[in-house]
């Protein structure tokens, strides 16, 4: 057992030696964190629009006012006939169209219930929801103060999403980054300090030690476990503070399945290293083999709804797929682990599996 | 405390050990000489069951290295060509993880490895890869014994370290094996083969000759001779064409020449290189080294 | 050997790497034909001074002259004048013979047609007809050393510089390396060689023994013998590094 912590406690003075892996493991992800949500956030400034006003009473025009003056948007042209819309969207003059039905205010003070309809240009999804999102917003937004004023007034907006019908919630940077971080240091680092060994033929040692292979493997997965989950608080806290995103569910519980994540990523990283001779092999099949499938096929960017079928399928094999389900839902919908269970098990199937493999194959010889 | 019988291992196309085998007796200093690629670090990575034999069978200390090869790390030290040794560690970090993960502590075998640590011991705080080749050498060579192996084996120990390091490093394993450890060295340098009780002689994949140095000598059977001339160059050249050479090489300033009957006849061979214009030649009568006879077996 | 062209010239040779002082004020000259051998542990500052010689690296002050051109002016003049080998030089693994020796004939700026003609020569030289379209990973390690040699001295060099080109060889190819060697100093190059096999230092006219950035001794391989009353050349350097 001594043996095995002064093997941990080497593996520890790597990390803290290197600065260029404190950088990797603590720079980069709150770099990465604060990239991507003000990319995303920062990109609504001046969208072209177009409104149709069937009813062109007081009330929509003071709405579409506000809307001008959010700076969010541009009103592009006033549009008279509904014949109109699909001509400017196609040009892609436009990105999104306002129409009000016919007597909006009347119905409104009626029966405090009136109809608007948004149509986003979802050739790209992720703007077309965060546009249709900040205008629900304003809506909702100029409801509220005639309500406050004494009346009880209901929009009731439909949004149609046009060339992107199915589209649903991507606006999940943070779960995206924190897989992406996780998978990047966590199978990334403990292949090529795998490899590291090698290279430096410190591994042929070891090897001749009466060191078990499973807890050389375990030895150097402790540091990164904490490390990565370090990280994980890390990226949570940035989501809460730095971008508002709450934590609605139980954080124990996103803290368990953050957990099981870094396990998987871990596990995948000691198999990458049983195969890979040098720390530049191992780190291309980390990119290449855990890194592009993490950012384009889990549903992190591009919706997986969008994809060719095969990709699709693919997807399903990717477990960052899972684990930024598992994160949407308790974070941002508060969910238990009644409804995350299905997910949580695929991973923690997956974990088992690699890890398997990864032991299987770690040998206690050189070839 | 070694058997080896018989090995033979294939690299796809190539093969790199060929039926090998010898015995390395208890408490021995035992050499294999032989140029890169002879051989030498596959056969040690049998040895120490960090790779399995195609056919053959190895024995250390009556443990079968496929089978038993849990109880044969632990009673082994290896240090691999490339100094084992983690560059971003200091010297004594380095020294107490190879400490601990063999089970033991620095304290308790410091006595065995206190002549070789005590040259680094003032620099215990500098990183490993700081070091001079040296000093490398004499930490690495630390943390191979600091579990006090009975059998110690080192790939290439001296390779690429300087001639005042090497000639420390000889006079460190000799006092080991005065301490009772086997101990199993491969060198490419022909010279350090005397240093040794006895030798292989391994080139392509087998083995040449087993013996002591001394005996590899004597089994030299023909007359040796030195030449010197002025143009040094121009008398290798033609000592090559003349009819009896069997060898004519070139050892610093001077050239060792055989004949091809064995027997050389000194007036003969003057005549013909005065005939080729060389001027101020020496020529004497020399006793072989191991390095002839290297040469001799592998011609 | 003074009445020979002096070929480098190398007066207070200084390299300082911040507080490191990896050359400290070499003095020594190299004359055209000569085998002159650099000898040293490692650190001890040898590829350092090729590195400045073969015009990679400018010194930190100091006079020096490579065939008659300056070291740090006239970098690219000398990179045309010098061939150089080291022990860590590879020919590509992956390319066959004739398409390592034609890619480093290009890159010496040879013509096509006087590549094709030195290689031919050279390949039929060093016996390697049958090798030709093979690739280079899987001829033996002495053949490519030999190989890589004449690839150096392919656009007939001034100097040709080798740092440690015979480590891990076996007896009998470093000694058909060192025939070459002679071959091509006989031709009039000069080889400016590195080593710490003592013994090769015997091989060459005169040698130089570095310490810790310093010339510790420069003379020919006998004088030294003599002054340090030493069998050999191993003698000596323990002799000196004591």
């Amino acid at each position: 057992m001594k043996s095995f912590f002064g093997f941990v406690k080497k593996e520890f003075l790597h990390i803290f030696r290197d600065p260029r892996t404190m950088l990797v493991l603590f720079g980069m992800p709150v770099a990465l964190v604060l990239i991507f949500g003000y990319v995303v956030t920062n990109e609504i400034k001046d969208i072209p629009i177009a409104v149709l006003d069937h009813s062109k009473d007081e009330m929509t025009r003071e709405i579409t006012q506000k809307i001008i003056s959010s700076g969010y948007f541009k009103l592009m042209a006033e549009l008279t006939s509904s014949n109109d819309v699909e001509a400017m969207m196609l040009k892609g003059d436009i990105k999104e169209v306002i129409i009000f039905e016919p007597g909006f205010a009347v119905s409104l003070q009626k029966d405090g219930k009136a109809d608007v309809q948004l149509l986003a240009d979802a050739s790209d999804p992720n703007t077309a929801n965060l546009i249709v999102n900040y205008t629900k917003g304003i809506l909702f937004d100029y409801l509220n103060k005639q309500n406050q004023a004494g009346t009880s007034y209901q929009f009731d907006t439909r949004v149609r999403m046009v060339y992107n019908q199915s589209l649903k919630g991507v606006y999940m940077f943070v779960p995206g980054t924190m897989a992406m971080i996780l998978m990047l240091i966590s199978a990334m680092m403990t292949s090529i300090s795998i490899a590291r060994e090698k290279e430096l033929g410190t591994m042929e040692v070891l090897m001749v030690s009466p060191l078990k292979p499973f807890q050389i493997i375990i030895g150097k997965v402790i540091p990164y476990i904490v490390l990565s989950f370090i990280n994980a608080v890390v990226i949570i806290l940035l989501g809460f503070f730095v971008f508002g995103l709450p934590v609605r569910g139980s954080l124990v519980l996103l803290l368990a399945e953050n957990l099981l994540f870094i396990s998987l990523a871990l596990s995948l990283g000691i198999l990458i290293s049983t195969v890979s001779e040098s720390q530049q092999v191992a780190m291309f099949i980390s990119l290449f083999a855990l890194m592009l499938p993490t950012i384009l096929l889990s549903g992190f960017i591009y919706p997986i709804e969008n994809m060719p079928v095969i990709l699709q399928v693919i997807s399903y094999a990717m477990p960052p797929k899972y684990f930024i389900i598992i994160i949407k839902d308790i974070m941002i919908k508060g969910e238990g682990l009644g409804l995350v269970w299905e997910e949580t098990l695929i991973l923690f199937g997956m974990m088992i599996f690699f890890l398997l493999i990864a032991v299987k194959r770690f040998k206690t010889r050189l070839e | 405390m070694i058997n080896i019988f018989q090995i033979t291992k294939k690299y796809e196309s190539t093969t790199a050990l060929d039926s090998v085998s010898f015995q390395v007796d208890d408490g021995e200093l035992f050499g294999v000489i032989g140029p890169d690629g002879a051989g030498k670090t596959t056969l040690f990575r049998i040895i120490t069951s960090l790779l399995l034999p195609d056919s053959g069978k190895v024995m250390v200390n009556g443990l079968d290295v496929i089978k038993d090869y849990r109880e044969i790390r632990k009673i082994t030290g290896y240090m691999p060509g490339r100094f084992s040794l983690y560059q971003d560690l200091t010297v004594e970090e380095n020294l107490q993880f190879y400490a601990t993960v063999f089970g033991t502590s620095v304290k308790k075998n410091y006595d065995l490895i206190k002549d070789i640590y005590s040259h680094i011991e003032p620099f215990k705080n500098r990183l490993a890869g700081k070091l001079s080749g040296g000093m490398k050498q004499k930490l690495a060579l630390s943390c191979a014994l600091i579990h006090r192996p009975q059998l110690l084996i080192l790939d290439e120990p001296t390779t690429g370290v300087d001639a005042v390091s090497r000639k420390e490093f000889w006079d460190m394993l000799k006092k080991i094996q005065r301490e009772g450890i086997t101990v199993l060295v491969s060198t490419p340098y022909m010279d350090e083969a005397l240093l040794c009780e006895r030798v292989v002689f391994m080139e392509k994949a087998k083995i040449l000759a087993m013996d002591s140095p001394q005996g590899l000598i004597k089994a030299y059977s023909r007359d040796l001779v030195s030449v010197s001339a002025d143009d040094m160059h121009r008398l290798v050249v033609d000592l090559r064409k003349y009819p009896d050479v069997n060898s004519a090489l070139l050892f610093g300033h001077e050239v060792h020449y055989t004949s091809r009957s064995g027997r050389i006849n000194k007036d003969e061979l003057i005549n013909y290189l005065q005939k080729e214009r060389h001027n101020n030649i020496k020529f004497r009568k020399i006793k072989p080294g191991i390095e002839d006879r290297f040469l001799e077996l592998i011609s | 050997m003074n009445d020979k062209q002096l070929v480098i010239s190398a007066k207070g040779l200084t390299k300082k790497f911040g507080d490191f002082v990896a050359n400290d004020h070499l003095d020594f000259d190299v004359f055209q034909g000569e085998i002159f051998g650099f000898l040293g542990a490692n650190g001890a500052g040898k590829t350092t001074a090729i590195k400045i010689l073969c015009g990679l690296s400018i010194p930190t002050s100091g006079d020096i002259n490579v065939a008659g051109y300056d070291v740090y002016t006239e970098t690219e003049q000398i990179k045309s004048n010098i061939g150089y080998m080291s022990q860590r030089f590879s020919l590509y693994p992956d390319l066959t013979v004739s398409e390592n020796i034609r890619f480093y004939g290009g890159i010496y700026g040879l013509g096509w047609k006087e590549i094709k003609q030195k290689r031919k020569k050279l390949i039929e030289k060093l016996g390697l007809v049958e090798e030709r379209n093979g690739l280079i990973s899987d001829i033996p390690l002495g053949w490519k050393q030999k190989l890589a040699f004449s690839i150096a001295i392919m656009h007939e060099p001034k100097i040709v510089f080798l740092d440690e080109p015979t480590g891990g060889v076996d007896p009998v190819t470093r000694r058909m390396f060192w025939d070459m060697i002679y071959e091509v100093s006989e031709s009039g190059t000069t080889v400016f060689v590195t080593t710490h096999y003592m013994d090769e230092a015997e091989y060459c006219n005169r040698v130089c023994i570095m310490d810790e950035g310093k010339i510790v001794a420069l003379d020919t391989p006998e004088e030294l013998k003599r002054n340090y009353h030493a069998q050999n050349m191993n003698e000596v350097f323990i002799k000196i590094a004591r």
